[in-house]
């Protein structure tokens, strides 16, 4: 099936609404066409494609809804689907949090990107020139290209039409010194493939690897830390800000069980919880991270302030909290942008007179959702800084320590970055705390 | 691991058009009644391996195999009073693997029929020729003797799919109600079932036909105190089981009481939804009143509810073999168990440390009869007396460390994905002598009970962790004197197990597990238990986690 075109897709669509006999019926069609390379120790170790489109059907009758997909587009396998998830709802309890579909709404047109995504033998040349550089350097590369075009369409029998294409390129290398003492990282994601180096993100870890070599051990204790965008932005696990983003929610606030929850009831909205130079928005327009335009249920994205000189200005409400709430329902964005300054990372060491650079941080887990404090370590290059140089590599560290009480004690705000979707500055930070030494390499 | 999943599942009912992207659970969403259908029979099912595997003989391979795979799951959530979903998935399709100029080549498909195997079969030989150019280290396969016509079934008593939709709803609907009754404000529940029906053949003369049934019931409880702004929450004490529906029948012989004073049950191979429900709210409720700990060194006293996840993290992890050789250098890390730590024969622990591998145990998610290699299954040593002994390995890597078969712990969590080692059950044996907890606890000067998982933490190497837990109490001078609050440890593989100072004995063996393991780019999730008994650890490091935003 491949990436089907806005008007293909529509007319897929509109011949499954045909089919319906429901009292409200929501149908989504997308499909990912991609392909991935995985390599270590400097040869290939998998290799994978991927070209999928799967149909979603969501049949409600009064507050009874069932849900059937197919990947199969025959007119007999379409009808079929629609029977089946209108048999599942008849079966279904009623849903007192029940929302009938959205009627016609009108989208933004995010940029998409100029390329296509890479071939096979494209991606077999990308992960060659990060695992040839390496082997030249007796060092070993193990890393992961993965990129494709998806495509997502919506329907609904009150007359709601989306669709939107989009492509990207995700990689991620480590690069380790053979004798296991030194290891470095390098991470990236690009809408438009041909901003994609993977040679200049390996030499990166490379440097990082063997700068790392015979790191000195520090006691624990509160630091001036710089913390790079992998360090505060992961795409595949928990991050100290994709964590404070992701409990924006109002319901939890609102149920008393979030840090946004404010004392004797409700929520902190408008309060001002941060270092006022926090602005963090999400705009599905924004040439370097364009967003989706649209959420699961049809909801139109738009530029949304997040946080305001530190105030936060708004929290996510899905359609059903909002109505209870008599307010507007906020989509949850796809990415978000935290505004910065100018400053790079290299000239944010410049301005230190002591502190960390930490490259990345690894296995963060929440230790208590009251104050968001979280847990992890420093991993794959961590450097002492003094007098505004790089000192020595230091053995890595674990951290307890909340976002909250980070974007409180900022020093400084470099230039964002784009990271898993979103544009994210490096942070100078004082009084990180770090709570024990790590042996890991 | 994506352990994102595992963490957010009781916040994953709102959200149903999302379920398929569900590690594990992505497949077609059916009718439940399509869960009691049976699959193809095994006649056809040879007939379809025979055609892949000719195929792949026919393209040069030295070595093919074909995993004709059908997974069912159904989940069922709810919050409060009522029921947020439930889905029903099938996922039916082909996996082929073969081996040619020593190189591996992999190719799925949902088109089951001869016709499309077999050039599913030539399409993975394409790919392992393409890729051999570029290979640096020949495949060494070890030698698996064929099995001929064989089958196995996880040992259930009742299929979970057998059991009306609405008697599962109205089992969670009455654990909430147990739980709000006793003094929670909410709950989300959530009952998980997965049959994986596969059927593996290899040019061994294999033909093996499984059908492996796994369980899980679980909530999170919360009780929020309004005026001060506190929440506290607790998790279900029950295990994911590699048991039918009989794992819901609550029996008196399958509960294990906490020390005297902590009021804790903990559960073997049968479990009380609706008591741990009652008992989980008022926990709850309780936790918003409770001390703070005050850090320092204190004897640990650790349930095997508890227990497993530490066991997961500092001793499953470090001795898969491919992370020790560094191909998961890029995403969950590598190990400092490696192949010369071990052979320097320093110790992982004390000599009261005895762990074992296996994917045997009835009712542990990993039981098997046969990998996904067409080896089978069993149990082995890992750490004897506190000394690394073995790794976890499979076919294409015994060679490595100069063995000649497999431990049989090979795994894809579906028909379209590769199969590669993944984690065995890795579980801590009970002490040989007679030891009650409430016997332990009495000889423990200063220490802190810990029970149930919590948050969780390990570098890449594995050895700096921290854990907390869902309940927590003080005991002082051979005595539990009180609940606290606040308490995570913080220590290191070696340290910590080198301070292991004995297990209570068999009676107080349980398994602790999960469905969400994840390894790999792309990642796959893996089923996986660990076993042990109640267990004490000397002077480990204990910090408070509180703190004021």
């Amino acid at each position: 099936m491949a990436i089907l075109s806005k008007d293909d897709a529509q007319a897929i669509l509109k011949k499954v609404l045909s089919y319906s006999t429901a009292d409200a019926c929501t149908v989504g069609l997308s499909g990912r066409t991609a392909g991935n390379i995985r390599y270590a120790r400097n040869s290939v170790s998998t290799a994978g494609a991927q070209d999928t489109v799967s149909l979603t059907v969501e049949s409600s009758f009064g507050k009874r809804s069932g849900i059937a997909t197919c990947n199969e587009f025959d007119d007999a396998t379409l009808r079929r689907c629609v029977q089946r998830a209108e048999e599942i709802a008849h079966l279904a309890p009623e849903s007192p949090e029940y929302m009938p579909p959205l009627g016609p709404q009108t989208y933004l047109n995010p940029p998409s990107a100029a390329t296509t995504p890479l071939t096979p033998a494209g991606r077999a040349q990308a992960a060659a020139d990060s695992m040839t550089l390496c082997a030249a350097k007796n060092l070993a590369a193990a890393g992961f290209l993965d990129g494709g075009t998806r495509f997502t369409a919506l329907r609904n029998s009150k007359g709601l039409e989306a669709y939107q294409q989009s492509t990207n390129t995700d990689f991620s290398v480590t690069v380790r010194t053979p004798d296991g003492r030194g290891s470095g990282y390098a991470i990236a994601d690009v809408t438009d493939v041909s901003k994609l180096n993977t040679k200049a993100l390996t030499q990166r870890a490379a440097d990082k690897a063997t700068g790392s070599l015979n790191a000195k051990a520090i006691e624990p204790g509160k630091y001036t830390v710089i913390l790079e965008p992998a360090a505060l932005m992961a795409g595949d696990d928990l991050s100290l800000l994709g964590g404070l983003m992701y409990g924006l929610d109002a319901r939890s606030a609102d149920e008393g069980r979030s840090f946004m929850t404010k004392k004797g009831g409700g929520n902190r909205k408008g309060e001002k919880l941060f270092d006022e130079r926090i602005n963090i928005y999400s705009d599905p327009m924004n040439a370097e991270v364009p967003g989706q335009a649209f959420d699961g249920d049809g909801l139109p994205a738009r530029r949304m302030n997040w946080v305001e000189k530190g105030v936060v200005k708004n929290l996510y409400y899905s359609r059903f909290w909002a109505e209870k709430n008599k307010v507007a329902p906020t989509p949850f964005p796809s990415g978000f942008i935290m505004a910065g300054g100018t400053q790079s990372t290299a000239e944010l060491i410049k301005g230190t007179a002591k502190g960390i650079l930490v490259t990345r941080l690894w296995y963060i887990r929440e230790v208590d959702p009251q104050t968001l404090l979280y847990t992890g370590l420093t991993r794959d290059g961590t450097f002492y800084i003094e007098n505004g140089a790089i000192k020595f590599p230091i053995k890595n560290l674990r951290f307890n320590e909340s976002p909250i009480i980070m974007l409180n004690n900022i020093e400084a705000i470099g230039r964002p970055v784009r990271l898993a979707g979103c544009l994210v500055p490096p942070l100078k930070i004082r009084d990180f705390t770090f709570t024990s030494l790590s042996d890991a390499i | 691991m994506n352990r994102r999943d595992f963490v957010g599942l009781t916040g994953l009912g709102a959200t149903a058009l999302l379920l398929p992207s569900l590690p594990g659970f992505g497949a077609k969403l059916v009718d439940p009644s399509r869960l009691l259908e049976p699959g193809a029979d095994t006649i056809l099912k040879k007939r379809l391996a025979d055609a892949a595997l000719n195929a792949a003989k026919s393209a040069g391979a030295s070595y093919a195999d074909v995993r004709i795979g059908r997974s069912l799951n159904q989940y069922v959530f709810a919050r409060e009073k009522q029921v947020q979903n439930i889905v029903s998935t099938e996922s039916y399709g082909v996996g082929i693997r073969v081996l040619v100029n020593g190189c591996w080549g992999f190719a799925s498909t949902s088109v089951v029929t001869e016709a499309s195997l077999a050039a599913t079969a030539r399409l993975a030989a394409e790919i392992a020729k393409a890729d051999a150019k570029v290979q640096k280290e020949p495949v060494q396969l070890a030698a698996q003797k064929g099995y001929g016509e064989v089958n196995w079934k996880t040992p259930i008593q009742q299929s979970a799919f057998e059991v009306p939709v609405k008697q599962k709803a109205d089992l969670l609907l009455a654990a909430n109600a147990a739980a709000m009754d006793a003094g929670a404000n909410y709950i989300n529940s959530a009952l998980f079932q997965v049959n994986e029906q596969k059927y593996f053949a290899s040019t061994d003369g294999s033909y093996i036909d499984q059908d492996v049934h796994r369980l899980w019931p679980t909530f999170n409880v919360t009780a929020v105190d309004t005026k001060s702004g506190k929440f506290r929450s607790r998790e279900a004490l029950s295990a994911p089981v590699g048991l039918g529906y009989e794992y819901l029948t609550p029996s008196a012989a399958e509960q294990v009481r906490g020390p005297q004073g902590t009021d804790t049950v903990g559960y073997k191979l049968r479990y009380d939804i609706l008591a741990d429900a009652a008992l989980a709210g008022k926990q709850a409720k309780a936790k918003l009143g409770m001390k703070s700990v005050t850090p320092g060194k204190y004897d640990l006293v650790l349930d095997p509810g508890h227990l497993g996840l530490t066991i997961h993290e500092s001793v499953g992890h470090p001795t898969e073999l491919d992370r020790v050789l560094g191909y998961e250098a890029n995403y969950a890390g590598t190990s400092f168990a490696t192949l010369e730590w071990k052979a320097k024969g320093l110790p992982y622990g004390s000599k009261e440390v005895n762990i074992v591998a296996d994917k045997l145990q009835t009712g542990s998610v990993g039981n098997v009869g046969y990998d996904d290699e067409g080896v089978k299954t069993k149990e082995w040593d890992i750490i004897k007396a506190g000394k690394l002994v073995d790794y976890q390995k499979i076919r294409d890597q015994a060679h490595i460390v100069g063995q000649k078969e497999s431990d049989g712990c090979c795994y894809a969590q579906s028909w379209e994905d590769v199969q590669f080692q993944r984690m065995a059950n890795i579980s801590l044996k009970p002490g040989p002598t007679p030891l009650s907890v409430d016997e332990m606890v009495s000889k423990v000067d200063k220490g802190i009970y810990i029970a149930g998982a919590g948050s969780f933490s390990i570098d890449q190497q594995r050895f700096n962790f921290q854990f907390g837990g869902q309940l927590f109490f003080a005991i002082e001078k051979g005595k539990i004197t009180e609940p606290l609050e606040d308490v995570a440890y913080q220590s290191n593989t070696q340290e910590f197990w080198g301070a292991c100072a004995g297990s209570c004995d068999e009676r107080d063996y349980r398994l602790f597990g999960t469905f969400f393991d994840g390894k790999g780019q792309p990642a796959q999730v893996s089923s996986v238990s660990h076993g042990s008994a109640t267990t004490r650890f000397n002077g480990v490091n204990v910090i408070n986690t509180a703190r004021k935003v």
